[in-house]
C-alpha cells in the first residue's frame, strides 16, 4: 500500500512539473503579446522625440555595419566559388549571377543578416534593459512618472525595426559584389552574361520586395524578443545573463520558423 | 558621443542602406528595364504552350519587344490563350506568325514573332491568327523512336 502511494506521489509530482512548465510558458507568451501591444500604444514618444530612436538606430544599426558588410562579402564570395563549382558540371557558368543574386536576395540576405543582428544587437538590447531593471532604473523612472516602456523600450524596438531591412539590403548588395569579385574577377565568368542573366531573372516585386518584407518582419521579431526578454529578466546578474542567452536562442529559432512560413506564402505557386 | 555625431552616422547609415536597395533594384533586378513605356495588349491561341510562363519575353528577330502578361485556358476551343503586352514602339503586321521557342536546349521558353507582309498592323486587343505550338521534347523523341523502330523492324544492326 505504501509503495503504491509513493508511486502515485511520483506521478503526481511529474505531472505537476509538466503542467508548471507548460503554463509558465503560456503565461509568458500572453505577457509578451500584451507587451507587444503596449509598445505600439506607447510609441508616441519614440516618434515625437525622434533623437531617442535615432540614438538606438546608431547603436543597433550603425555599429552592426562592419559585421554585416564583412559577412555579406564573404557569403557572396563563398556562393561564387561553390556555385561555379556546381554549375560548371552542367556547362552553365553564366547562370552564376542568377544563383548568387537569387539566393542572397530571397533567403540568405534577410536570414543571415537577421541572425547576425539578433546576436549582435538583440543581445545588447536585452542586456541593457535587463541591467536597467536589475539596478532599479526602470522603477526609478516610474517613480518620476516617466513610462519606461515609452522612454526605454519603444525607441529600442523601433530602432531595431528600422535598422534590420537596411542591414539586410546591405548584406545582399555586398554578397552580390562578393560573388561578382570571385566569379568574374577571379574565375573569369563572362561579365556581361553574369549581370544580364541576373537582371533578366531577378524580379523587383517578387524577389527584392519580398526580401525587404521578410527582413522587416525579422526586425520586428528580433526587437520584440530582445526588449521583452530584457524587460522580463530576473533582476539579478544571473537573470540578465540567462535573458541574453534566451534572446539569441528564441529570436534565431523564431526567425527560421518565420522564414519558412513567409517563404511558403511568397514563393510557392505562380 | 554628441547628438550631432549620432545624427551624422545614422544619416550615413540610412543613406547607405537605401543606396544598397537602389543597387539591388537597378543593377541586380530588372526595375530599370521592365514596365518602362506604354504597352498594348494582344492575344494568341496555342494548342500547346509547353513550359511558357507569365513574364516570359516576346521576341522578334531576337529583340525583346514585350512580355507575356497572362496565360489562361479556353474551355471551348481547348486551347491556351496567351495575353501579351507589347511595347507601343513596335508594330507588327496582322499576319504575324507567333511561335513558342526555347532558348538553347534547356533554356527558358519565349514567344517569337515572325512578321508577315500585311499592311494592316495589329491593334490593342487583336488576336494573332497564325501560331505554332511549343515543341515538346518527349514527343519528338518518341516520334523518332517509333519511326526508327518501324523503319528497321527486323532489328538488324544497321547503325
Amino acid at each position: 500500500m505504501d509503495k503504491v502511494y509513493k508511486a502515485g506521489a511520483k506521478v503526481a509530482q511529474f505531472l505537476q512539473f509538466l503542467g508548471n512548465a507548460v503554463t509558465k510558458r503560456i503565461f509568458r507568451l500572453g505577457f509578451a503579446a500584451r507587451f507587444f501591444v503596449a509598445i505600439f500604444l506607447q510609441s508616441g514618444t519614440a516618434f515625437r522625440r525622434f533623437n531617442l530612436t535615432s540614438r538606438e538606430v546608431y547603436f543597433s544599426g550603425v555599429l552592426s555595419l562592419i559585421i554585416i558588410l564583412v559577412s555579406g562579402l564573404f557569403v557572396g564570395m563563398v556562393l561564387g566559388l561553390q556555385g561555379y563549382d556546381t554549375l560548371q558540371r552542367y556547362g552553365s557558368t553564366e547562370a552564376l549571377g542568377i544563383l548568387v543574386a537569387l539566393s542572397l536576395v530571397r533567403e540568405l540576405g534577410p536570414v543571415v543578416a537577421a541572425l547576425l543582428f539578433a546576436s549582435r544587437a538583440g543581445s545588447a538590447i536585452t542586456a541593457e534593459i535587463g541591467l536597467m531593471k536589475a539596478t532599479e532604473q526602470l522603477s526609478a523612472m516610474e517613480m518620476m512618472a516617466v513610462n519606461p516602456i515609452a522612454r526605454v523600450v519603444a525607441p529600442r524596438f523601433w530602432g531595431g525595426v528600422v535598422s534590420m531591412p537596411l542591414l539586410a539590403a546591405l548584406f545582399s548588395a555586398m554578397g552580390v559584389l562578393g560573388g561578382y569579385l570571385v566569379g568574374v574577377k577571379l574565375i573569369g565568368v563572362d561579365e556581361g552574361s553574369f549581370w544580364s542573366q541576373m537582371q533578366a531573372s531577378v524580379d523587383f516585386q517578387k524577389d527584392i520586395l519580398n526580401g525587404v518584407i521578410k527582413s522587416f518582419v525579422f526586425g520586428i521579431i528580433i526587437s520584440w524578443v530582445a526588449v521583452f526578454e530584457g524587460y522580463d529578466a530576473d533582476p539579478t546578474a544571473e537573470g540578465v545573463s540567462r535573458a541574453t542567452t534566451r534572446t539569441v536562442v528564441t529570436s534565431s529559432l523564431a526567425i527560421l520558423a518565420a522564414d519558412f512560413i513567409l517563404t511558403a506564402f511568397m514563393f510557392t505557386g505562380a | 558621443m554628441t547628438r550631432t555625431t549620432i545624427d551624422l552616422w545614422v544619416g550615413f547609415f540610412v543613406a547607405l542602406g537605401l543606396a544598397a536597395l537602389l543597387f539591388l533594384a537597378l543593377k541586380v533586378g530588372n526595375l530599370a528595364t521592365s514596365g518602362s513605356g506604354e504597352t498594348y495588349a494582344i492575344e494568341a491561341k496555342f494548342d500547346n504552350i509547353g513550359g511558357l510562363k507569365v513574364r516570359a519575353p516576346v521576341k522578334s528577330a531576337g529583340v525583346v519587344v514585350g512580355r507575356v502578361s497572362e496565360i489562361r485556358f479556353d474551355p471551348e476551343a481547348y486551347q491556351a490563350v496567351v495575353k501579351m503586352q507589347l511595347d507601343t514602339r513596335y508594330r507588327f503586321p496582322r499576319d504575324t506568325f507567333a511561335t513558342i521557342n526555347t532558348s538553347g536546349l534547356l533554356g527558358e521558353q519565349y514567344i517569337g514573332f515572325e512578321p508577315g507582309g500585311d499592311t494592316d498592323m495589329l491593334k490593342s486587343g487583336d488576336v494573332v491568327k497564325k501560331t505554332q505550338s511549343a515543341v515538346v521534347l518527349e514527343k519528338l523523341i518518341s516520334q523518332f523512336m517509333f519511326s526508327k523502330a518501324a523503319g528497321d523492324g527486323t532489328g538488324s544492326s544497321k547503325e
